[in-house]
């Protein structure tokens, strides 16, 4: 579970984050909408520790990481994953070690056991022939889905995604949204979502992954499913809605009938 | 104009401690574990082992042209069999040093900027961090290590070069018999110029490194950022690189001589 109290962040004069407050739920998903600017991307830096608000609470878990250290800060890491923006690939390392880096570098996992858990979520992404592929060979949509296996190879049960379709066709979004789909509904991790692209927050809100026969499929969720994922809708740093997507779709409010238009 | 003053100043002050910072920060993860010593054998290679050639030319051609300068100055005082010894105690004591430093802020410092640049400017550091990992511990502490240790080994190659690229000139240009030159070359070393020759590019070696990481790490302003950086790395390193050899020549004369 993560709770954010009253967050406000600024930057000299520029107030980007102006008490901002909403919770996530074990199992759910939040999708943060916004115009650029609106402080989504910063959002997810400060509830993962990588910036510090002027002021508010954040936990994570019931734990308050807000005023934690550094390297204190790692230990809840180890629980949260990040898919930023471009992916942000180490360049120098191969899929593989990518995919594996925690596991390689932090745990004192046996690397037998570090491959097999590459290839799983490799796998589970279906980029499993790509593994010795640099990130530079690789498309837009590969590199996002690579950087969604690095987030979830060392098993987090929160991951937050910053920005994951941005810039990418529209086939190849949906692939990515079907792996946000798969990982919520199939191995159960809650997600924040930080999206400007509408019609992706839309498909991943109304749709579930469900296993049929061993083959994962995509299709139309449930009422309770979609009540499941929620949305936020930040504007010029202050939060002005909070609802699931029937809620959104039937807001009367100028700005979100814009937004949505 | 109070203002006008006032925003440099700040902002040096600011560059200053953060600097102390990272340093700081570096120097005491050297006592605490993880430790990512494929990392540092990495570093050591590339700041190291790949940096010899240009510093093996630069002191080679710096030693050749010593004698060659040096030769025409000590035939008006009919000097000219002393000039292994004048070439000695300059590569050793002075040109070594910090020819060895500037060619390192050239190759390796520039290097360092742009790749911890652009690695800040694509989030990867960020993204190292969200997986776990201090930057500092993974890619500052290998790097200063690396720089710390290499540069007095390569500034012992380049003087070697450098005398030997000497003892050419005077050998076939100056017509100085190789046995003057090489007893020239060992009378005028003392203890204390090798102590000098050896503990000057320690502290130029980490100068260059944690000026490069530092300017590398604050990089912001996308690709046009990682220009400015590197640059900035380059011309701070060289600049810090000059002032350190001054600085430690002072201390170390007060110190030793």
């Amino acid at each position: 579970m993560i709770v954010l109290e009253h967050v406000s962040l600024a930057f000299d004069e520029k107030v980007v984050l102006r008490d901002v407050s909403f919770t996530l739920l074990s199992g759910r998903t939040k999708i943060i909408l916004g115009a650029s600017g609106a402080g989504k991307s910063l959002t997810l830096k400060i509830i993962l520790g990588l910036l510090r608000a002027d002021g508010g609470a954040i936990s994570i878990r019931g734990q308050r990481i807000d005023q934690l250290e550094e390297a204190d800060l790692m230990e809840v890491r180890a629980d949260v994953g990040m898919v930023f923006q471009e992916g942000a690939l180490f360049d120098s390392l191969t899929v593989r070690e990518n995919v594996g880096y925690r596991l390689y570098e932090e745990t004192d996992l046996p690397l037998e056991q570090v491959d097999s858990r590459v290839k799983e979520v490799l796998g589970f992404v279906g980029l499993s022939e790509f593994i010795d592929r640099m990130p530079g060979a690789l498309s837009g949509g590969q590199r996002r889905r690579v950087a969604i296996a690095r987030a979830m190879a060392s098993r987090p049960r929160m991951l937050l995604y910053d920005e994951p379709t941005t810039g990418l066709d529209p086939i190849t979004a949906t692939t990515v949204d079907n792996e946000i789909i798969k990982l919520r509904d199939l191995e159960e991790v809650s997600s924040i979502l930080v999206t400007h692209q509408l019609r992706d927050a839309f498909y991943i809100a109304t749709h579930e992954a469900v296993v049929d026969q061993g083959t994962t499929r995509i299709v139309p969720a449930g009422a309770e499913k979609r009540r499941e994922t929620e949305f936020v809708m930040l504007r010029d740093g202050l939060l002005v809605f909070e609802g699931d997507a029937d809620e959104l779709r039937q807001s009367q409010d100028p700005y979100l009938e814009t937004f949505l238009s | 104009m109070l203002s006008f003053i006032e925003e440099p100043l700040k902002t040096a002050a600011l560059e200053v401690q953060e600097y102390v910072r990272l340093t700081t920060a570096a120097i005491r993860s050297l006592f605490s574990p993880p430790i990512y010593r494929h990392d540092i054998v990495e570093q050591f290679d590339a700041i190291g082992v790949r940096s010899l050639t240009v510093v093996l030319l630069t002191g080679f051609f710096t030693g050749a042209v010593l004698a060659l300068q040096s030769g025409l100055t000590l035939d008006q005082f009919g000097a000219r069999p002393v000039v292994g010894r004048l070439v000695s105690a300059s590569m050793v004591k002075e040109l070594g040093p910090v020819l060895t430093g500037l060619m390192l802020t050239g190759r390796v410092g520039s290097g360092i900027a742009a790749e911890l640049g652009s690695m800040v400017v694509t989030d990867q550091i960020n993204a190292l961090r969200a997986l776990g990992t201090d930057p500092i511990r993974k890619l500052v502490v290998p790097r200063m290590l690396a720089g710390v240790f290499m540069a007095p080994v390569l500034t012992v190659a380049a003087d070697f070069v450098g005398i030997v690229g000497g003892w050419l000139v005077a050998r076939f240009q100056l017509q100085v018999s190789s046995g003057v030159y090489w007893s020239s070359v060992l009378e005028s070393l003392y203890i204390q110029d090798v102590w000098m020759g050896l503990i000057k590019p320690v502290v130029i070696g980490f100068v260059i490194v944690s000026v490069a990481c530092h300017v590398g790490l604050r990089t912001s302003g996308g690709t046009e950022g990682v220009g400015r950086a590197t640059t900035l790395a380059v011309v701070a390193g060289s600049v810090a690189v000059i002032a350190v050899d001054f600085f430690v020549t002072r201390l170390l004369i007060s110190l030793m001589y």
